[in-house]
Formats: structure tokens, C-alpha cells, sequence
């Protein structure tokens, strides 16, 4: 019996803007052409259209126009089918919007629902970054890197293809193999594209996420205040000034309070880590980060609160010391505890942990600057445009 | 206090008599009231009030900062700001000036910032029609702003002075929009008595914004991006605050007749003539006067007639208005201003008026009139056809289907 089928892609803001709509698109015009019916829309707001920050696309598919206006004016469908990450660091939840603390990527999964995930880890380690549920969901890997582009342009590396390829696998009540090609070639105009979406559906494998599996850790939340309780004036409180640290018999330093109703930190892809045998104290990175997101430490060098930071290499780029902060793939870690502490308690287990960090996952896979993007850029461009046109000195 | 030094301050505190304008009369009352920021962006017939303003401070008679912004929207902007940090706040404008504003004025409310703006009624002209219409005030009718329509030099000083007592009411705190009509308010100067500064510092007390007060020993945000999870409640909010203002505006009506021994009446509406009245017009602003003229004329022919005049537009008493308005055997409203396109093709009133009467058990007939746009003036046999009118539903005791063009050449 054919029944109403919600697909949620969560996508990094501009980057995969248009990689999610196409997905969506995709599922909708495949149902078509088995004669259901379906919507596309996009999470409507302002945030999830900065750079990185997670945000969100669905797609319905229904049998027939009256069931599909069940799902129609929403933001959101309560549950979903099938959950589409589209770069796996959003495994670890998402901050779609302030206000609503963290979402874990799986929250919408019904039982038996599907999580897909474009990554190069194995799915083992994907779970690791999922937070438990109560009921047992599948997870299914395509293989690859994370699909980033820029505002304005697209870039056409197949992975919307091959999602589509994969949903027939993964839900065939959702829509046909056959039917979803057809589409691919009506959308794309491409054979190329279809080859590689049919490529997907035979690739595609699933595991099954039982109860309790993954992240135990809860995810933090509050609740919505009703009018009376709200202050008025559209105002909230301000942050309070914050606090000297404390660690062992050591007291000093400063850290500043933060949102607690909007951390952020789902916005990063990629980390900072410290290396603080470096660090000649220069204060750049507490001056410039755009987020506040250093606390300066009672032996006046720079800790990271991995809490705030949405990863966007400002401080890697205006450090002065060679390798003292380097940005790493977000999905080397799995916390967000403190690099000052671990370093202060054990050097030799830091600095291991540290070149670990920094040798794993070193690709530069997301769309914010980082440092030598542009050397690298001039480089690949060869020697015509390498040559310079100097002479001043 | 001994006797002596009461009557001395009984003495120095008589009220004195001066000639202004009704825009003028504003000035006088921010000048009483120890206005800080006075926003002003010129455009006729407000500037009235600014160029006094300016001449009260250039005399040394008035000291508040005066800034003369670049245009509407930032002299909106900036007394919205300067209400944030906790000073009494003055702004005005007129007809297309104020919807230049507009975005200041949508977001004031919310923000519960109690500024006053004087409005000088004026048509939303293209073709510089100076004249009054009263549009421009009503165009944010709907928004949580308050709105007061006053027809006397002198309601508008007193109206000044009581409608920041209200708007900076904690219970309250909403920004006020005073109306007057262009040309013939803000233009015409009446004697109007002058209360000495210590009435008005015993009636009025220090704004004193609280948890709201945005500075630096409370640190506060206001204004962080909400989204549909938040702004049904903000909204909520800030209708409980024109519901609350119903009851502060009574409270603020009675001190001030205490203070000043001058008495209003109801708040909201002036009833003239209407204790034995078998047909009534109602409208706003300074339409009241030869309303008035011409029902002393019909009462001497043997008419009972009477004039309901609606001053507080917002927030509205429908309750008792409803209540009087049904012991008529009808009702004509007149509206200076338009809804092109309303149910009965009638002007904003007429419709208020009509649903005020909903609610009541027994409901006269209705007629709407349009008249008075642009600025035209109102005349006697203009009146007189409007009572006929509404003599003629009270006899046939049905509404007209539709709204009367009063004095529009065909
Ligand atoms: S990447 Fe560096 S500069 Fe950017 S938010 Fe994180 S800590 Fe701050
Ligand atoms: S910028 Fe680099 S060297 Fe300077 S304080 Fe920060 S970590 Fe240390």
C-alpha cells in the first residue's frame, strides 16, 4: 500500500545549498513518473543560509494530493523515512537554528527509517558520532568526500546522483530504480549522471544501528518559555562577565561566558588544534577569532573552547608560528574537551595526540579560506599566470 | 508644609494663558514633561512643532538633546533608540513623512519603547496636498502603537502630558502616536492655559525603564533575531500591554483632573448632547466643531441630536461605546479618511464603529460617510446633510447599503 514518504537532506548553508535542492528535487520528479505526487521545500529562515551552518531540505512523496496536504505548510515533518547527511561532520547534530540547541542527525528517523551519509570513514565510525536512539534505524555510506561548493557556483561532482542512485535501495517504497534514472535523465539531460546513480544503487550497502548505539551523550535543550514567563521588549539577557580559571593549584587567566542557548559548534567541519610547546603567547588568535573562542589560560597561552568555535581558520591563518595551529578535519574528534588540559596534564601524550590529529583526514574539504588556499589556487593555475609582472624591486 | 508656604505654592503654580497652535501646544507639553530627545525631520504641517521646539531651546527656555536627523526613518530611528537607554523620547511627522518612518514604527512596539510622535494629520499626497486626511495615523493603526485624535490646543497639551504617563507605565509601555489635524490644529492658534511645571512633575513621574533600560549596568540584548517559535509570544505580549493600557489610561485621567481640575470625562469619547439624543454623528479630531455648531442650530429647531467624538482610536473602548451607541435609533459616522474597497466602501471608523455595535443586543442602523479628504473643510450645510441622512435610517430603520460622499462635486 503506498504511503506518505519524508526525506530530510541536512546540508552545510551555501555550500550544499543547491546540492540539497537537487536531491530533493530529484525524489520528487522520480515519484512523478510512478504517478505519486510530492513537495520539495527548503527549511525557510535566515541562518541556515550562512556558510556551514547546518540547515535543511525535504522532500514528501504521497500517493495522492489530499494525503500530501498533511505534510504541506510545514517547516518540518515530524518524522522522517530517510535522513540524508550530506558531509558526515553533521553526524554530530545540528544547530539549524538558535533557539533550538541540538538536534541529533537521527532525531526524525522513524524505526527502520535510514540515515545516509556521504563519508570515507567506515560506518562504524559514523555511529560513533550519532547519538543513541530507542529504536534500531539503518545506516548506509556512499563513498566520498563531502560535496562542497561556493554561492554562486555548483560543483557538478555526481553526488546528487548518486544519493538519488541510492534511495531506491534503501527505501523501495520510496520510489523504482528505473523510475529514479528516468528522472535523472529528464533533469540532467545526461547519461553520464544516470551511469553513475545506477553505479550508486549497486554500491550502496546498509548496516543496521541498534538501540543504544552510538554517542550516549545527551544533547543540550531547553524549553521554550510561554509569553508570560518571556522577557518583554524583545530582550534577553547579557552575557555576564566571565571568570579566572582554575586547574590544579593554578589560578588566572579569563573566560569570557557564551550563549549557552547557541554553541554553534555544528558548524564546523574543521578544528583548530594547538600546539602549545609553539605558542610564543602573541595573543593573535584570542584577538582575531570573530567568535571569542579562546580563553586565555593562567600561563597566558590560548585555549580553545571547542564549544564555540564554528572552524573558520582565522586564528591558523594569523598565527605567526609555523604549525603552532593547524586546522584538522572535524571528524578526527569526537568531544570537545580541553587541548590546554590534556597538554598540561601529559606533554608526551599531547604532543602524540596532536601529530595524530593533524596526520589524520588532512584534506581541506569545506568552502571557508584557509591558510595557503591561495598559493596553492596561483600554483595550480601554471605558469601563465605565475610569472609576475614585478620589477619594483 | 505650613500654610503659608502651600499658598505660595498655590499662587506661583496658577496656570497662564498663551496663543499657540495645537502643534505648538505639543512643544509647550515636552518642554513640561523635560522631554531628553526631541528627533525632528521637517515636512509640513508637523515642522509646527519642531520649529517651536527649536525656539524654546534656542531661547533657553527648554533643555533637550535636539537632533535634526537626515530623514523620517532615521528621526524615528533615533528616538526609538534614545527610548531603549531610558530617555523621554519626542518624534513626529505627517502623511508620507510618517510611512517613510515606517519600519521604525512597525518594530517600535514590540520593542515596548514609549516615544511620543506627533502626527499633524496630513493626505497622502503625491501632488503636495497639505491638507488633513487622516490616513497617515491610521496606516499603523493596527501595529500596538496607542493613537489619540485631539481637536483642541489644549487636549493636545493635556494629551500630551497624560499619554506619556501611560506610554511609560511599566504595565504599558507603548509608543503613542497624537493626532492632529493638519492645517486646522496645527496651524490655527487658540488660547490655551499653561500649567506650571509642578502640576505636571506631581502628575508625570521619571520614566524608569527597569530591566529594560538598555546600559551598560544592565547588560541586556534587544532585538536578537527571533523566528516562529518566538514572535506569536512577543506579540501576545505586547497586546496584553494596550489591553493593560485601557485601565492606566483611566487612572491617568483621573489624576489629571485632580492636578489640574480639568475634567475629560470618559477617556476615550466625548459625548456631547447625546443624554437625550435620538440620532448621533461620531468622528474624530477637529470635525467636532462644526458638528457642534450645527447641533446647537438643530436643537434649537427641536432636534435631539448629539456628537460622539472618538479620541483614543487605540486603544479602542468598544465596551461602553458599544453600549451608548446602541440607545440611538442611529448612528452616522464620518469619517475623514478612506478604506477604498471596505466592507460598505467605508472609511476606517465606520467599520470599527460597526463592529463595536456587533456585540450589542440591540444595533441602530448605520450610515458612513466620507468626507472632509484632503483637507477640505467640513462645512454647516455639510453637517446638516449628514443629520438629514441619518435622520432618514433612523426612520426607516435600515442601514444603507452603502457609504455617502459628503461635499465631493460630482
Ligand atoms: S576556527 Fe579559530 S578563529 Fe575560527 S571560530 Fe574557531 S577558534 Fe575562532
Ligand atoms: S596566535 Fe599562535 S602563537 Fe599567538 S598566541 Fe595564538 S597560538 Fe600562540
Amino acid at each position: 500500500m503506498a504511503r506518505t514518504i519524508s526525506v530530510e537532506v541536512v546540508y552545510r548553508g551555501i555550500f550544499q545549498k543547491t546540492l540539497a535542492k537537487n536531491i530533493c528535487r530529484g525524489i520528487v520528479l522520480a515519484a512523478r513518473k510512478e504517478g505519486k505526487i510530492g513537495i520539495a521545500f527548503g527549511r525557510y529562515g535566515d541562518s541556515p543560509e550562512r556558510n556551514g551552518i547546518p540547515a535543511k531540505n525535504f522532500a514528501i512523496v504521497a500517493p495522492d494530493e489530499e494525503t500530501l496536504q498533511l505534510s504541506m505548510a510545514q517547516y518540518e515533518p515530524a518524522e522522517s523515512d530517510i535522513t540524508i547527511a550530506v558531509d558526515d561532520t553533521l553526524c554530530k547534530g545540528v544547530e539549524s537554528w538558535a533557539w533550538y540547541g541540538l538536534q541529533p542527525i537521527n532525531e526524525k528517523i522513524r524505526e527502520g527509517g535510514t540515515l545516509v551519509v556521504t563519508s570515507t570513514l567506515p560506518a562504524g565510525e559514523i555511529v560513533k558520532f550519532c547519538h543513541t536512539k530507542a529504536h534500531p534505524y539503518r545506516l548506509a555510506v556512499i563513498p566520498g568526500i563531502p560535496s562542497f561548493s561556493g554561492l554562486w557556483v555548483y560543483k557538478d561532482d555526481h553526488t546528487d546522483v548518486r544519493i538519488l542512485g541510492a534511495l531506491p535501495k534503501v527505501c523501495p517504497d520510496l520510489v523504482s530504480l528505473d523510475a529514479m534514472l528516468a528522472a535523472i535523465k529528464d533533469e540532467w539531460k545526461s547519461d553520464l549522471k544516470v551511469t553513475s546513480a545506477r553505479r550508486s544503487y549497486e554500491q550502496t550497502t546498509t548496516r543496521t544501528v541498534g538501540p543504544g548505539e552510538g554517542n550516549p551523550e545527551v544533547p543540550y535543550k531547553f524549553d521554550l518559555p510561554g509569553w508570560t514567563r518571556m522577557r518583554e521588549g524583545v530582550t534577553i539577557e547579557g552575557m555576564k562577565l566571565g571568570e579566572p580559571i582554575q586547574f590544579g593549584g593554578q589560578v588566572g587567566g579569563y573566560r569570557p561566558q557564551r550563549n549557552p542557548y547557541f554553541k554553534k559548534y555544528t558548524t564546523r567541519t574543521m578544528r583548530p588544534v594547538i600546539d602549545f610547546d609553539k605558542c610564543i603567547k602573541c595573543t593573535l588568535c584570542w584577538l582575531q577569532c570573530p567568535d571569542s573562542c579562546f580563553d586565555v589560560m593562567p600561563d597566558q597561552t590560548y585555549d580553545l573552547n571547542a564549544e564555540a568555535c564554528c572552524g573558520c581558520g582565522v586564528c591558523e591563518a594569523v598565527c605567526p608560528v609555523d604549525g603552532c595551529i593547524t586546522m584538522v578535519n572535524e571528524s578526527a574528534f569526537t568531544d570537545n574537551k580541553s587541548q590546554w588540559e590534556m597538554w598540561k596534564t601529559n606533554k608526551d601524550a599531547y604532543r602524540q595526540w596532536v601529530a595524530e590529529k593533524i596526520g589524520c583526514r588532512p584534506e581541506r574539504s569545506h568552502g571557508f579560506r584557509y591558510k595557503g588556499q591561495y598559493e596553492e589556487q596561483v600554483a595550480s593555475m601554471g605558469a601563465a599566470s605565475g610569472g609576475g609582472q614585478g620589477g619594483g624591486e | 508644609m505650613d500654610a503659608e508656604t502651600a499658598t505660595a505654592v498655590t499662587v506661583a503654580a496658577a496656570e497662564q494663558e498663551a496663543l499657540i497652535s495645537g502643534s505648538e501646544a505639543v512643544a509647550v507639553a515636552s518642554r513640561l514633561a523635560d522631554v531628553d530627545v526631541i528627533t525632528a525631520y521637517p515636512i509640513r504641517p508637523y515642522d509646527t512643532m519642531m520649529q517651536y521646539v527649536a525656539k524654546q531651546i534656542a531661547n533657553g527656555e527648554q533643555d533637550a538633546e535636539y537632533i535634526v536627523a537626515e530623514s523620517e526613518h532615521s528621526q524615528f530611528e533615533i528616538a526609538k533608540h534614545a527610548s531603549a537607554v531610558g530617555a523621554r523620547a519626542l518624534c513626529g511627522s505627517s502623511g508620507v513623512g510618517w510611512c517613510y518612518a515606517f519600519e521604525a514604527i512597525a518594530v517600535t512596539p514590540a520593542l515596548r519603547l514609549p516615544l511620543l510622535a506627533m502626527v499633524g494629520n496630513r493626505a497622502l499626497d503625491d501632488p503636495g496636498a497639505f491638507g488633513t486626511e487622516h490616513n497617515d495615523a491610521l496606516a499603523a493603526r493596527d501595529l500596538g502603537w496607542m493613537h489619540v485624535w485631539v481637536d483642541t490646543a489644549q487636549e493636545a497639551l493635556d494629551v500630551t502630558l497624560i499619554a506619556y504617563r501611560v506610554a511609560e507605565d511599566r504595565r504599558v509601555f507603548l509608543p503613542c502616536a497624537i493626532s492632529t489635524d493638519g492645517a486646522f490644529l496645527t496651524h490655527s492658534q487658540a488660547l490655551v492655559k499653561i500649567p506650571p511645571r509642578a502640576w505636571v512633575d506631581e502628575f508625570l513621574p521619571r520614566y524608569d525603564r527597569g530591566d529594560l533600560r538598555f546600559h551598560p549596568d544592565n547588560p541586556i540584548t534587544i532585538a536578537p533575531q527571533v523566528n516562529e517559535d518566538w514572535l506569536m509570544e512577543i506579540r501576545r505580549q505586547t497586546d496584553q500591554a494596550m489591553r493593560n493600557a485601557r485601565g492606566v489610561l483611566e487612572e491617568a485621567y483621573r489624576d489629571f483632573r485632580r492636578i489640574f481640575n480639568r475634567d475629560y470625562g470618559n477617556p476615550f469619547f466625548e459625548e456631547y448632547y447625546t443624554d437625550d439624543a435620538e440620532i448621533v454623528l461620531v468622528g474624530m479630531g477637529t470635525l467636532s466643531m462644526p458638528v457642534k455648531v450645527v447641533i446647537r442650530k438643530l436643537r434649537a429647531e427641536g432636534q435631539r441630536v448629539g456628537f460622539v467624538r472618538v479620541r483614543w482610536f487605540r486603544p479602542f473602548d468598544y465596551e461602553r461605546l458599544g453600549g451608548l451607541l446602541s440607545r440611538f435609533q442611529a448612528v452616522g459616522v464620518v469619517d475623514r479618511d478612506f478604506s477604498m474597497g471596505s466592507p460598505y466602501n467605508s472609511g476606517v471608523l465606520a467599520n470599527e464603529i460597526r463592529a463595536t455595535l456587533y456585540g450589542q443586543p440591540k444595533q441602530p442602523p448605520v450610515v458612513s460617510f466620507i468626507t472632509g479628504l484632503g483637507g477640505r473643510e467640513v462645512t454647516i450645510p455639510n453637517v446638516r446633510e449628514m443629520f438629514e441622512h441619518t435622520r432618514k435610517a433612523a426612520e426607516t430603520g435600515a442601514s444603507p447599503r452603502d457609504t455617502l460622499w459628503i461635499g465631493v462635486r460630482a
